[in-house]
């Protein structure tokens, strides 16, 4: 029972395996990746594993605290920015192993050509709660 | 309305339907709605008799349910039959729901579900926010146990050592929600104490008491941890302790030594010092030595490193960890600790912050990067 991060990246991981934007994919190609990725939630759902996931604008802004009665300071968009996080979900499972297990599943969702991206996902334990018992 | 009467209720009740000739599973749910029911009715209509109420309505469900299911098999013919004969009496019963919950075909997370819905009466939302999970989620994991269970016999004896793991996840690996799972395992493991004459249940139930009477004096009122040697010890509940520690003499005396009952009397022996200073750290080790024993696990002898450090000197503790590998959860922590009763500030201060950086959990980091960084500022001073 512990909770578990996958990021997925727009920008920042390693190259994937079959790594053609998704601009370039046919609409087809990008209906059956969607239709992949929401077949995979729910099937989480089914298997009592799921616990959130969402997806994020690729555009933000940076934003940081003014000084005493002044508005907040914001900046960017930073086109440099090297880690730029696409979207997560969170899993609730038994081990590690597990969670590795299905982080591979969710790269294999399919891109260009119906063939899995092998995308690369950032797999990241929550911080749980203490244990009661530690001597 | 007594929440917890209602709750006790519920295996005997689910035991009476199954009885009937109800399968496990649609069973459950009806004695689930039953309890809901008995949430929104009892406070302005209380019954004169709380079991039988409870058997008369989910009974009604159950019916209900497995008409409207009428693809399904005629149960409706079965309900009428004489109820089935089941073993002898409802005590037994009620210990096979706890073997049919914990059973080793269901992954860890579902036994607790099931255990906690099944045999202690809580509701699927109350177990879905202990875990902190969407509700939808943990409806799933208990239907989807059910299902892995479905041609399993009722009657079958059981393993008690898996029920009394799922029972140990319960009271350890719980979050402090509105439910309090560790009172509720603590109340669980009575129950099954009741029901089944093992030296081992007597074991995990001190162990889990003797725990639990410390609580209060864990956490900071900020929600930082305390750590042992520096926690109040006129804030542990002492009718807890004492009571902990005649279970454990009880089940020690039979001479069936197990895992619990060692743990139980290292946390009796740390429960039983006036002062941290007064602890019989000689006889601590003693008993993790049963302890590798009995369970030759690593992360036992990482724990038995720090009583030698305690009752031989820090050199000493150091040596034991050199035997251990230095990836187990903890292993830094414990470094940091020794190498600082050894007199080394510099090494303990540089694996403090390395054990933060690996701590598994937040308040345990916070408490190692403090640890960090009340070496770094003497250091500095």
């Amino acid at each position: 029972m512990a909770k578990y991060l996958l990021l997925k990246h727009y920008r920042g991981a390693p190259a994937a395996v079959n790594d053609v934007p998704m601009d370039r994919w046919t609409p087809e190609e990008i209906s059956a990746h969607m239709q992949y990725m929401n077949d995979f939630a729910a099937r989480l759902e089914k298997t009592g594993e799921y616990v959130d996931g969402q997806a994020l604008a690729p555009e933000g802004a940076w934003v940081q605290y003014g000084g005493e009665g002044r508005p907040p300071v914001t900046d960017g968009p930073f086109a440099e920015t090297k880690d730029l996080i696409a979207g997560w979900m969170v899993i609730d499972v038994d081990s590690q192993e597990r969670a590795y297990e299905l982080a591979g599943e969710l790269s294999a969702a399919p891109g260009a050509g119906g063939r899995p991206i092998h995308e690369w996902l950032e797999v990241r334990p929550f911080l749980t709660a203490p244990p009661t018992i530690t001597e | 309305m007594d929440e917890t009467l209602l709750r006790s209720l519920t295996p005997s009740v689910l035991t009476v339907l199954v009885r009937r000739g109800a399968d496990f599973a649609a069973a459950e749910d009806a004695v689930q709605d039953a309890l809901i029911e008995a949430v929104r009715v009892w406070p302005a209509d209380p019954p004169r008799d709380p079991k039988g109420w409870l058997v008369t309505v989910a009974w009604r469900r159950f019916l209900d349910a497995t008409r409207a299911d009428a693809s399904r098999r005629r149960r409706e013919d079965l309900a009428d039959e004489e109820p089935v004969s089941g073993p002898a009496s409802g005590h037994d019963d009620t210990l096979q729901l706890y073997f049919l919950c914990a059973h080793p075909s269901l992954t860890p997370s579902s036994a607790v579900a099931l255990t906690l819905r099944a045999v202690g009466g809580l509701t699927t939302r109350q177990i879905a926010q202990a875990y902190l999970v969407p509700e939808a989620t943990m409806a799933q994991r208990i239907s989807r146990a059910k299902r892995t269970l479905g041609g399993r016999r009722f009657d079958r004896p059981g393993d008690v050592a898996t029920v009394l793991r799922v029972l140990y996840l319960v009271f350890n690996e719980g979050y402090s929600g509105d439910v309090d799972l560790a009172a509720e395992a603590i109340r669980l493991t009575r129950q099954v104490a009741a029901l089944v004459d093992h030296p081992e249940v007597a074991g995990l139930l001190a162990l889990m008491m003797l725990h639990h009477a410390r609580r209060p004096a864990r956490t900071a009122p900020d929600g930082s941890l305390v750590p042992l040697a520096e926690q109040d010890r006129s804030r542990w509940d002492t009718a807890a302790i004492a009571e902990g520690v005649a279970i454990l003499q009880a089940a020690l005396a039979r001479d069936r030594l197990g895992e619990f009952q060692a743990q139980a009397a290292i946390a009796a022996l740390h429960a039983d010092a006036p002062t941290a200073e007064e602890t019989d750290w000689v006889q601590i080790v003693e008993w993790y030595d049963e302890l590798t024993l009995l369970t030759d696990n690593p992360v036992v002898r990482l724990n038995r490193a720090v009583a030698v450090g305690e009752a031989d000197g820090a050199r000493a503790g150091l040596a034991q960890l050199v035997a251990l590998d230095g990836s187990l959860p903890r292993y830094t922590a414990v470094a940091a600790y020794l190498h600082e009763r050894a007199g080394d500030r510099a090494t303990a201060a540089r694996l403090y912050a390395e054990a933060a950086r690996r701590a598994p959990g937040l308040a345990e980091r916070d408490h190692l990067t403090r640890q960090a960084a009340r070496l770094n500022a003497s250091r500095d001073a």
